[in-house]
């Protein structure tokens, strides 16, 4: 199908299944009870879950692929979000050319610092594309103002000229859209105590995403992804056999700023504001971890992780001493309150700290990331039960 | 003239904390080859060192003053700390003064605890994996210490007082023979700049004129050989990782009074560190502090309002420009040995 081999298909059959029912996945607590609060079935979370998914798919195709680490991919998602909110200052609120164009002038800004930063290897690549980024990053807060808007970041305002859209009615703000369809439309559907939610704006970018992913696979299986793969196992031996590799990983560097550009473009689509902080290097190091935690060089891996992240940062920041009472109010009091006590530091403003703690203990324990663990739960069940002559007969190995 | 020559000062502080940061970062480098992301936070805990040392200090209980009054005609209640209890109240007050500097004497074993701690807890089990792992479990740990701290701390900065003795600025020009008030420098800064370089002279000459230090050097070059001429070199190489930590406590617990500790003033450093220590070349010691200097005497060169109107916006990105030249037209750095990290 597709030009995918059988498993290949049914992976993108699951994650389609998946993006086409997370409304209700996400929903799975009935309004109004105690576990509402862990519903992440709204349009703005759903939105960053699949944008960010995006984001780390295009940044598994380099640091999955080839093992080239960049700590700079946020400037590519930054320089997306500005090429999109100036498509929807001058142009029109229309969506499609504002995602168009994000991707082209990311693309174009990843050649020309990939290009540079590809001479080097191993730490100072990293080096290299971080100091791009901070570059990129500085230069949005201090003198490229007048482009960026500095410290307020930019908005779609009433009096832009907006040439291909009509003149807006006096006091309507500008929307983005898809031809008249708006982003933000949204409608429920009430089961029950259920209520779920279908946003416009979360299923445009669930389809990208979805195309995104399909063509990450095909690049996977490709002769590129294949030459790519042996720039990470032993790039020498390549150069040895008189193969230069740099147009390879320089067109994987490309594709991965690419995809970052996507997302920075749907980024703006989806709520039309941009900022600088989008750009900082603790932006760039966030879509490391959530390769790595999901599984760095695996399909399916930076889709799980950029969720597990996104979702844990949502719902864990949510949760207050109350709700901690709440929970362990069966227990007697003095039980009680240590719990609390000792659970405090991890949720609310501490969910870094979790997600540190976390990041730790995959590095050390999973460097394959969530992937790999479920792989070694799926093979502790398959070897109780197959004949132990066969040892992985059936299970997916990772792309790596 | 002496516009340059102010500048030069300015570059002189932040130069001595990049190159005492990246002379711990190079270090680490050198011996145990990791590369430890770590490292800013070691410095952000070295100041909160600083913070925690001046608190005790200063810990008070309530007694009632019955030759005072407030305003309701009661004897007033003073907090008095207990330190005045123990030695008086004029040398009390001038210990707490002097809480800073004396918080070096807490720092180093504390800091010292620290490395040991992580280099046998941490990093010891990731010798053997790729620099990429290394890279993100120490940033992993370098996120946790900084949320710890935030927790016990609070996110706002807290201002830590240098001694009154050098709270003003002295007029260098003078000094020189220029015009008077057109070289101010703050005292601190200069008392700064000459413990970093005292730290940097003692790290030099620890490795050159001690046994341990021969043996430390000698593990750099070729840690095999001398793993089997029967040296437990592991060992040296550990406590290397403890002297490392303690040099980057020592450079935050000294650099709280230039600016107030808060919880991500490592991850701000951390950055520029690492530009420092690939432009001065991965594992040179006196490359890195060269690199430290030079770069933060450049910074302050760059945001001359002359230079600033020439070119808008450089003293942002100077640093990281310089770091893509050397990169690209010498990439060991500017004082990189051959066949180090170049796999």
């Amino acid at each position: 199908m597709f030009g995918l081999s059988k498993r290949d298909a049914g992976l993108l059959f699951v994650v389609a299944l998946l993006c086409l029912f997370a409304p209700f996945i996400l929903n799975p607590f009935p309004e109004g009870s105690a576990m509402a609060q862990f519903n992440g079935g709204y349009p703005d979370l759903m939105q960053r879950l699949v944008i960010f998914g995006i984001f780390a798919i295009g940044f598994n195709i380099l640091f999955g692929l080839t093992g080239y680490l960049s700590f700079g991919h946020a400037a590519f998602l930054g320089v997306g979000s500005y090429a999109a909110i100036w498509m929807m200052k001058l142009l029109t609120m229309n969506v499609i050319p504002a995602i168009m164009v994000s991707v082209l002038v990311a693309g174009l800004f990843s050649l020309l610092v990939g290009w540079i930063s590809l001479r080097r290897s191993g730490i100072y690549f990293s080096i290299l594309t971080l100091a791009f980024a901070q570059m990129s990053y500085a230069l949005a807060y201090s003198v490229l103002t007048p482009i960026t808007g500095g410290e307020t970041g930019l908005q779609p305002k009433h009096t832009d000229p907006r040439i291909l859209d009509g003149a807006l009615p006096a006091g309507q703000s500008p929307r983005a859209n898809l031809f008249g369809l708006d982003m933000k439309a949204s409608t429920q559907l009430q089961l029950g105590d259920w209520v779920f939610t279908f946003n416009a704006g979360y299923y445009i970018a669930a389809a990208i995403m979805l195309v995104a992913f399909y063509l990450s696979i095909r690049i996977f299986r490709s002769p590129l992804g294949m030459m790519l793969r042996a720039v990470k196992s032993n790039q020498q031996r390549m150069n040895y056999t008189g193969l230069n590799s740099k147009p390879y990983t320089l067109a994987a560097f490309v594709i991965s700023g690419m995809y970052a550009g996507l997302a920075g473009g749907l980024l703006v689509a989806m709520d039309t504001q941009v900022g600088a902080e989008r750009m900082f290097w603790t932006a760039s190091g966030e879509v490391v971890l959530m390769t790595i935690l999901g599984g760095a060089g695996t399909l399916i891996g930076p889709i799980l992780g950029a969720g597990f992240i996104k979702y844990m940062e949502n719902i864990v920041s949510k949760i207050n001493d109350n709700v901690l009472h709440g929970w362990f109010s069966f227990m007697p009091d003095g039980i009680e309150n240590f719990m609390v006590t000792i659970i405090h530091p991890f949720v609310g403003k501490g969910w870094h700290l979790t997600l540190g703690l976390l990041f730790m203990l995959v590095v050390i324990f999973l460097p394959g990331g969530l992937v790999e663990g479920g792989q070694r739960i799926g093979n502790l069940f398959k070897r109780k039960k197959a004949d132990p002559k066969s040892p992985d007969g059936t299970t997916t190995t990772p792309a790596e | 003239m002496d516009a340059i020559l102010l500048q030069i000062l300015n570059g002189l502080d932040k130069g001595s904390a990049y190159a005492l940061i990246a002379l711990g970062l190079t270090l680490i480098f050198g011996t145990l080859g990791v590369v430890n992301f770590a490292h800013g936070a070691l410095f952000m805990i070295g100041a909160f060192c600083a913070v925690t040392f001046s608190k005790l200090l200063t810990l008070s209980h309530t007694i009632i003053d019955d030759t005072r009054k407030d305003f309701l005609g009661n004897p007033m209640k003073v907090d008095v700390p207990y330190i005045h209890e123990f030695v008086g109240q004029t040398t009390g007050d001038a210990i707490i003064d002097w809480a800073v500097p004396l918080s070096i004497l807490f720092a180093v074993p504390v800091m010292i605890a620290i490395g040991f701690i992580m280099e046998r807890g941490l990093i010891k089990h990731f010798y053997k994996r790729p620099h990429a792992d290394q890279i993100l479990v120490t940033f992993g740990l370098a996120i946790v210490l900084q949320e710890v701290i935030k927790f016990f701390y609070g996110a706002n900065p807290i201002p830590t007082p240098a001694p009154a003795v050098f709270a003003g600025s002295f007029d260098f020009g003078a000094m020189l023979g220029f015009d008077p008030n057109t070289i101010i420098y703050p005292y601190w800064r200069l008392v700064y700049f000459g413990f970093a370089a005292v730290i940097i002279g003692a790290v030099f000459a620890f490795l050159q004129f001690t046994t341990f230090g021969m043996v430390v050097r000698a593990g750099m070059a070729d840690r095999e050989t001398v793993g089997l001429l029967g040296i437990n070199i592991d060992k040296r190489f550990t406590i290397m990782f403890g002297i490392a930590a303690a040099v980057a406590g020592l450079a935050g617990v000294m650099y709280a009074p230039i600016n107030s500790p808060n919880y991500h003033m490592g991850m701000d450093f951390l950055v520029l560190s690492f530009v420092v220590v690939v432009v001065g070349g991965m594992g040179s010691l006196p490359g890195a502090v060269l690199a430290g200097f030079l770069l933060g005497i450049l910074e302050s060169f760059a945001s001359m309002s002359a230079i600033l109107e020439l070119i808008p916006g450089i003293n942002q990105i100077i640093i990281y420009l310089v770091a893509i030249i050397i990169l690209l037209t010498r990439p060991r750095g500017l004082m990189g040995r051959k066949g180090v990290m170049e796999e």
